[in-house]
């Protein structure tokens, strides 16, 4: 069944919602009552329909805006996309991977037509009819990784394997949690997750690195992570921080259900064919504490995790000044029943 | 000596001279001249007869290690009187080196950064340079928000050199670009920025 886009905004008014179909499908991170970090890997393999696992590219109602909305993050800042020089046979892993899923889980929105290196790449939401030659870069209006990263959803990081580490060596980073893709680029595993508080003590990126660098070809695996952000805005890039940090001092008891949004990210990373690297999705989502209320186990969970996070996740994550507002406003929808296992809605 | 638990600062393991190498390039600031004085009992004829140092005093001008390094009477002695100079000279000599040179790098950490700039623009890998750190604690650091890097930050937060913006200093290096990262202080309420602290004398 064809997607019906929304045509909604992630800045300035903010119109970005989820339909109640969208809402029911939302990725809920939280599989018990309170959250720690952990090395929460699973295999990425396809999920019941009407769950962001029927396809592993997930394209939702929300494509064509969050398209146009890393368009004007890239006209004012074009070093959120970045590649290092050795990383191109990863650029056209990474493009055929994208075009491959999303032509598969998709038909009616996208088609690929492929005729030896000859390709042609139909994108309709966007209006895109493209004949290309595969690993011509010439062929392509910029680089294979931007061209293919500008027609899909979250940021995308390609990390090359050597030395027994992974190093992050390219990216496509408009929807970010507050890191950046200019300062980050080219370090190693350890380095990029350095500012991580709790993480490193308790082993979780030793046992991390240890498992993706075996990471095997057409095994995906997948992970959630998860913030909060103050309306909903995609760019909440550290580049930006000085012009949507005050959004966070805009929450009060009357509007949590509107300005608090629980961010999610899906993270999925995939063996690249050709390159041996390892295509890091980060696929984000956004919905709003009025939404998430609708489905009951979800606000009493949510509740219950804001409640008990240890401090130094609440600091990092930079709930700081609205989690007691938001935990208020939550306690009224948890009437303190149990909840059940696992993720989905009851 | 440095704050332990930065996962992304690099190790700085020492200057020890490796006796196999054919070619060694010094490439020191301040009071990493002491880094390589200190070895002088092991320095060997040859050593010397197959070193290169560059020397820029920084900030310790008038201690006289340029004198020092200049009796140690290596292959080339050459003193510079910027760091900038330096880079262009270290740029030159490594384009000329061949197989077998090993660099060395000791100074302040801003210095060592961009020294190592250089040398991996030039494809030599970093973990095959060994680096000390010798001198202040003040940091390189590079504005998250307009790039802008500014040196010698002695304190946190500080004022942006180019934008103006107060940053706070965070523990998050980047090899790249040689660099501490600094994030705005008092972006959710403007105005509010705490007072200077002296953190890296």
């Amino acid at each position: 069944m064809a997607i019906v886009f929304r045509q909604e905004t992630f800045r300035d008014d903010f119109t970005y919602r989820n339909s109640p179909g969208n809402i029911r499908r939302f990725p809920f991170p939280f599989d018990r009552d309170e959250y720690m970090y952990s090395v929460n890997m699973e295999p990425h393999v396809h999920g019941q329909a009407g769950t962001v696992y029927e396809s592993l590219i997930d394209v939702d109602e929300h494509y064509v805006a969050e398209m146009h909305d890393r368009a004007l993050v890239l006209k004012e800042d074009p070093l959120r996309y970045q590649a290092l020089p050795h990383m191109m046979a990863a650029q056209w892993d990474t493009l055929e991977l994208l075009m491959e899923e999303q032509a598969a889980g998709y038909p009616e929105h996208f088609t690929l037509i492929r005729n030896s290196d000859r390709w042609r790449w139909i994108n309709r939401p966007l209006g895109i009819d493209d004949t290309f030659t595969f690993g011509d870069a010439s062929t392509l209006s910029c680089e294979p990784f931007e061209y293919i990263t500008r027609q899909a959803q979250g940021d995308f990081c390609i990390v090359d394997q050597r030395n027994d580490n992974l190093w992050m060596d390219a990216g496509m980073v408009t929807t970010q949690a507050d890191w950046s893709l200019d300062f980050d680029i080219g370090m190693n595993f350890m380095e990029w997750h350095g500012p991580v508080p709790l993480a490193h003590q308790i082993g979780v990126f030793d046992r991390a690195l240890k498992f993706l660098l075996n990471l095997q070809l057409g095994k995906p695996t997948r992970r959630f992570n998860w913030t909060m952000t103050i309306n909903p805005r995609l760019d909440t890039s550290p580049e930006n921080y000085h012009k949507w940090g005050p959004d966070r001092t805009t929450v009060t008891s009357d509007n949590v259900g509107e300005k608090v949004h629980l961010r999610v990210e899906l993270q999925s990373l995939w063996r690249l064919p050709r390159s041996n690297a390892i295509l890091f999705v980060i696929r984000c989502y956004l919905i709003s504490m009025n939404e998430l209320v609708t489905v009951p186990k979800w606000a009493r969970r949510l509740h219950r995790v804001l409640k008990t996070l240890p401090s130094e996740l609440v600091d990092y994550k930079g709930l700081t000044r609205y989690r007691d507002n938001t935990i208020t406003w939550l306690s009224k929808h948890d009437d303190g029943a149990p909840t059940s296992p696992g993720i989905f809605p009851d | 000596m440095l704050v332990e638990g930065i996962k992304s600062r690099p190790v700085y393991g020492g200057i020890a001279i490796d006796p196999c190498a054919r070619r060694h390039i010094f490439a020191l600031e301040g009071e990493g001249a002491l880094a390589l004085l200190d070895q002088k009992p092991a320095l060997t004829e040859t050593m010397l007869s197959r070193s290169e140092v560059l020397y820029v005093a920084a900030g310790s001008k008038g201690l006289d290690h340029d004198l020092a390094l200049a009796a140690l009477k290596t292959d080339r002695f050459w003193q510079g009187p910027t760091i900038e100079t330096l880079l262009f000279r270290l740029r030159g000599s490594l384009s000329a080196a061949t197989m077998s040179t090993r660099l060395y790098i000791s100074g302040r950490e801003g210095f060592i950064g961009q020294c190592m700039q250089v040398a991996t623009d030039m494809g030599m890998d970093f973990s095959s340079i060994p680096t000390e750190h010798r001198g202040s604690l003040a940091r390189r650091v590079q504005c998250v928000h307009c790039k802008g890097i500014t040196d010698d930050v002695r304190t946190s937060p500080f004022k942006c050199s180019h934008c103006g913006l107060d940053l706070l200093v965070r523990d998050h290096y980047s090899r790249r670009l040689g660099a501490f990262q600094g994030v705005n202080i008092d972006a959710e309420e403007p105005g509010t920025a705490p007072q200077a602290e002296e953190l890296f004398a």
